[in-house]
């Protein structure tokens, strides 16, 4: 028998591999009531800060809280003056008198001449803004974002330093909630031009005139946004600094910083909300104003085309079975209308003023349509939909309900259609679907963003329905300086989506989210940057 | 050696303009450009953007144009970052891969070798039995369950302690490494543990370890300067593509602990179809990885002398 006197030698050295000395890391706290400082994450890194460029809700967040545009949204998500002090709304244009105290952080005003600057910059062509269009209801802006016209024709002009003149292409009875986007914030022509091609590049190639300052940038790592001091409205904020150190999508690594308490706030899912819910925490729940649908294909040679299959569909899908069984999120709301639930008019929510009309699911009425289409298109079955929709977890179990239901229903075999993101949309936009699932999130604050989708000529009606009613309706809507005439036509857009269902509303998107319980004055925005921390207090 | 050594760098040169020739023309016959995007855009916004890209151009022409920049060492500017280089990207983020990457090499390399030292030591005995169930489990639980159980973990052991003993996610610290690195290198270290295994197996069986015990030698010594230094070799070679595979498949390790890393580009680049980041990406790691193998190749002459160089 040997003896094996390597053995201790080998479990020893394997100890001092394995024993780790920790360093203690001096993470800030989620919350800092001295420093009134907060720090949260960030689900990605803001792929571009360049006010003209953006597109995205990150880069929203961010520029929201370091930019200001004419006006703003306030504490309840209304329209309230940011560096316009006082406006003034007409059928043909608008004008906008500029605080005197609005101030850039190097010191300088903010002036007239810094919104045209951006507003034609935006326009231009080598620009290549894909939000250029939401300045189109400005004179000639269309034209100029073609090259045709060149860019002094744009209908804006500064008269002194603090009125800016606008003149409308059409009535635009909405103008003052575009203002508050992020692609009609100012820019100052001497401080973009010395930066080139750096421009918004990184923390100092950026000038900023909202209530806080990016002071740290370190790119996919860690942004820091500090109060700034030369905000006009500076003595309404009470939070020094805005932490943003941790970068990352993945829901349950930001739910586990919150636990940690190293975040102050933390968006739930279906896993982590179990968690949340068995520790006690106060839910919050948020409406996002998002609409779910599913979208027919109306090409050529496409059997969705046929209105009674449409309409056998609609009658056996149960938008509400959706949402409770199969979504399972509290707050996600099941879609009845084109107008989600939080889509205002005329001084209230449009649904209160017109509300949807109540279909009912019913089996008989879907096989009644079943054979009508059946009849209409010569076919003795259905053969196999394509329904293609993307990868989150969400889609597969909605595809798979709407597939168990048309099974189930109609007998009707649905192939589900899984893609990446881009591959998606190159198949959506080639047309390479029967009923593809998508979603809509409004950009400012009027009925308009959701009720133009379906008309003939808007690039995001991806089935290609073609209707002239339904044209005929967008086009009130969109030219008429009356806004009760306009909401009348929104209500038959509303009507005909149920009706001639070109899509099919499934759900009203929600977000869950914990915060600390020190943390007051958060407020959510479906329009402007989200979360709105200008409000924010920490308590001691 | 030298004239190894040029020889190798020609090739792997050619390899490279390979990778990036492939990968250029698989990325454009990829369904979908950078372009598009969940909001459609009107045909003149779309045509502003092709012209600001180049992709008016004939894909023959633009491939010339990324040619003559790669030449120049100038991988463009990111479609989806859009004020920033390629290079600035490669130049921050690399390096954050590079020392995670090491640890978890580092990790995964004594770790491996020790755990299948022991195995083959305790050759069916209770060692190797508990060891070689952990591996089996290191190699086909994939990594981001791993990481997820790691950060719950940490939240666990950190609630437990009442104060901050290793952090969630997040980079700056030492401290910040310790777990991800653990994560990383948990697969690669089951691999080696089991290539330390059976190449231990492997030469214990040899005339020379015979010999070694004949001439008197203690255990111990045949044990370290016979069979582990000779076992030793696979595992080198593994090592270079193990480098690789490391620093470029952090991307979900990078993604849980919120770690600014190549990885993330990496893999996002490929789903956001940004172009010029794949192209940068995939041509820097290709030559990392001609590199990294050129590497092992010098590092068997200074381990065999019965390897030459030529």
């Amino acid at each position: 028998m040997r003896t094996f006197r390597g053995g201790p030698i080998l479990l020893r050295w394997l100890l001092s591999c394995f024993l780790i000395t920790t360093i203690h890391a001096a993470g800030a706290a989620a919350v800092d009531a001295e420093a009134q400082q907060i720090t949260l994450s960030l689900a990605t890194e803001p792929p571009t800060l360049n006010s003209l460029r953006s597109t995205d809700q990150i880069s929203s967040f961010v520029l929201s809280h370091v930019m200001e545009g004419l006006m703003r949204y306030d504490a309840r998500g209304d329209l309230v003056g940011g560096v316009a002090e006082r406006w003034e709304l007409r059928e043909d244009g608008a004008t906008f008198w500029l605080r005197d105290d609005a101030r850039w952080s190097d010191g300088r005003p903010v002036t007239a001449a810094d919104f045209v600057f951006a507003w034609r910059r935006a326009l231009e062509p080598t620009t290549a803004s894909q939000y250029a269009f939401i300045l189109y209801p400005i004179a000639n802006a269309e034209a100029v974002n073609r090259g045709e016209k060149p860019l002094d024709a744009l209908g804006v002009q500064a008269l002194g330093a603090h009125r800016l003149e606008v003149q409308f292409a059409r009535p635009t009875t909405y103008f003052l909630s575009l203002t508050a986007f992020m692609t009609y914030y100012p820019i100052r022509e001497d401080f973009f031009r010395a930066q080139g091609e750096r421009y918004a590049a990184d923390a100092h190639n950026l000038l900023f005139n909202g209530p806080f300052t990016l002071s740290r940038w370190v790119h996919s790592a860690h942004l820091t946004l500090s109060k700034n001091p030369e905000y006009w409205g500076r003595g309404e904020i009470a939070l020094q600094t805005i932490d943003l150190p941790y970068i990352t999508s993945d829901p349950s690594a930001t739910f586990n910083l919150f636990k940690n308490g190293d975040i102050a706030m933390a968006a739930l899912d279906v896993e982590t909300l179990d968690d949340a819910l068995e520790r006690g925490y106060p839910i919050h729940q948020f409406q996002s104003g998002s609409l779910f649908f599913l979208s027919f294909n109306f090409r050529e040679g496409r059997l969705t085309g046929n209105y009674h299959l449409r309409k056998a569909i609609q009658y056996a899908l149960d938008p509400d079975v959706l949402v409770n069984q199969v979504i399972g999120l509290p707050g996600v709301q099941p879609g009845r209308s084109l107008f989600p639930r939080t889509v205002r008019a005329l001084d209230g929510r449009f649904r209160d003023h017109f509300p949807a009309p109540l279909l009912r699911p019913d089996l008989d009425k879907a096989q009644w349509h079943l054979q009508q289409a059946l009849g209409e298109l010569g076919l003795k079955q259905i053969p196999p939909l394509v329904f293609l929709t993307g990868e989150h977890p969400r889609a597969g179990r909605e595809a798979e309900y709407v597939q168990y239901v048309l099974r189930q229903a109609l007998g009707i075999d649905l192939k589900i259609d899984r893609q990446t993101f881009k591959q998606r949309i190159e198949r959506m936009s080639r047309g390479d679907f029967d009923i593809v699932s998508a979603a809509w999130g409004p950009d400012f604050d009027d009925a308009i963003t959701f009720g133009d989708l379906f008309s003939s000529w808007n690039e995001n009606n991806r089935g290609l329905y073609r209707n002239p009613e339904y044209d005929r309706w967008v086009r009130v809507a969109m030219e008429s300086g009356d806004d009760a005439v306009r909401m009348n036509a929104m209500a038959e857009l509303q009507r005909i989506v149920v009706e001639d269902v070109p899509i099919l509303p499934l759900y009203e998107s929600a977000m869950l989210y914990v915060t600390h319980p020190r943390l007051l004055g958060l407020e959510r925005s479906i329009f402007g940057g989200d979360p709105v921390l200008r409000y924010v207090r920490i308590r001691d | 050696m030298l004239r190894f050594v040029a020889k190798r760098l020609l090739s792997g040169a050619i390899t490279i303009w390979f990778i990036a020739t492939a990968t250029f023309f698989a990325m454009h016959a990829v369904p979908g450009d950078p372009l598009s995007d969940e909001m459609a855009v009107n045909p003149e916004i779309r045509r502003n953007l092709e012209i600001r890209y180049g992709f008016d151009k004939p894909l023959m022409t633009q491939y010339a144009v990324f040619m003559g920049n790669i030449l120049r060492g100038d991988f463009g500017i990111s479609f989806t970052q859009q004020n920033r280089r390629v290079n600035d990207i490669i130049r921050a983020h690399f390096p954050v891969s590079a020392i995670l990457g090491v640890l978890a090499l580092l990790i995964a390399a004594i770790g491996g070798v020790v755990w299948g030292a022991l195995t083959a030591r305790y050759r069916e005995r209770w060692p190797d039995y508990v060891i070689t169930l952990l591996v089996m489990l290191a190699i086909s639980v994939p990594s981001f369950v791993f990481a997820a159980l790691a950060q719950w973990l940490v939240v666990g052991l950190n609630a437990w302690a009442g104060h901050t003993v290793l952090p969630v996610a997040g980079w700056g610290s030492p401290a910040h490494m310790v777990m991800p690195a653990l994560v990383l290198g948990l697969g690669t270290m089951a691999y080696i543990t089991r290539l330390t295994r059976s190449s231990m197996l492997e030469v214990a069986s040899q005339d020379f370890m015979t010999t070694a015990r004949a001439k008197g030698l203690s255990e111990t010594r045949v044990f370290f300067r016979h069979q582990l230094r000779n076992a030793l070799l696979p595992v080198v070679t593994i090592l270079g593509p193990a480098v690789a595979a490391i620093t470029t498949g952090g991307f979900v390790v990078e993604l849980i602990f919120a770690i600014p890393g190549l990885g993330r580009y990496f893999v996002q680049a490929v789903q956001q179809l940004d172009y010029t980041v794949i192209m940068g990406t995939t041509v820097f790691y290709g030559a990392f990885l001609v590199i990294m193998v050129l590497l092992v190749d010098l590092l068997y002459g200074l381990l065999d002398p019965r390897i030459r160089l030529r």
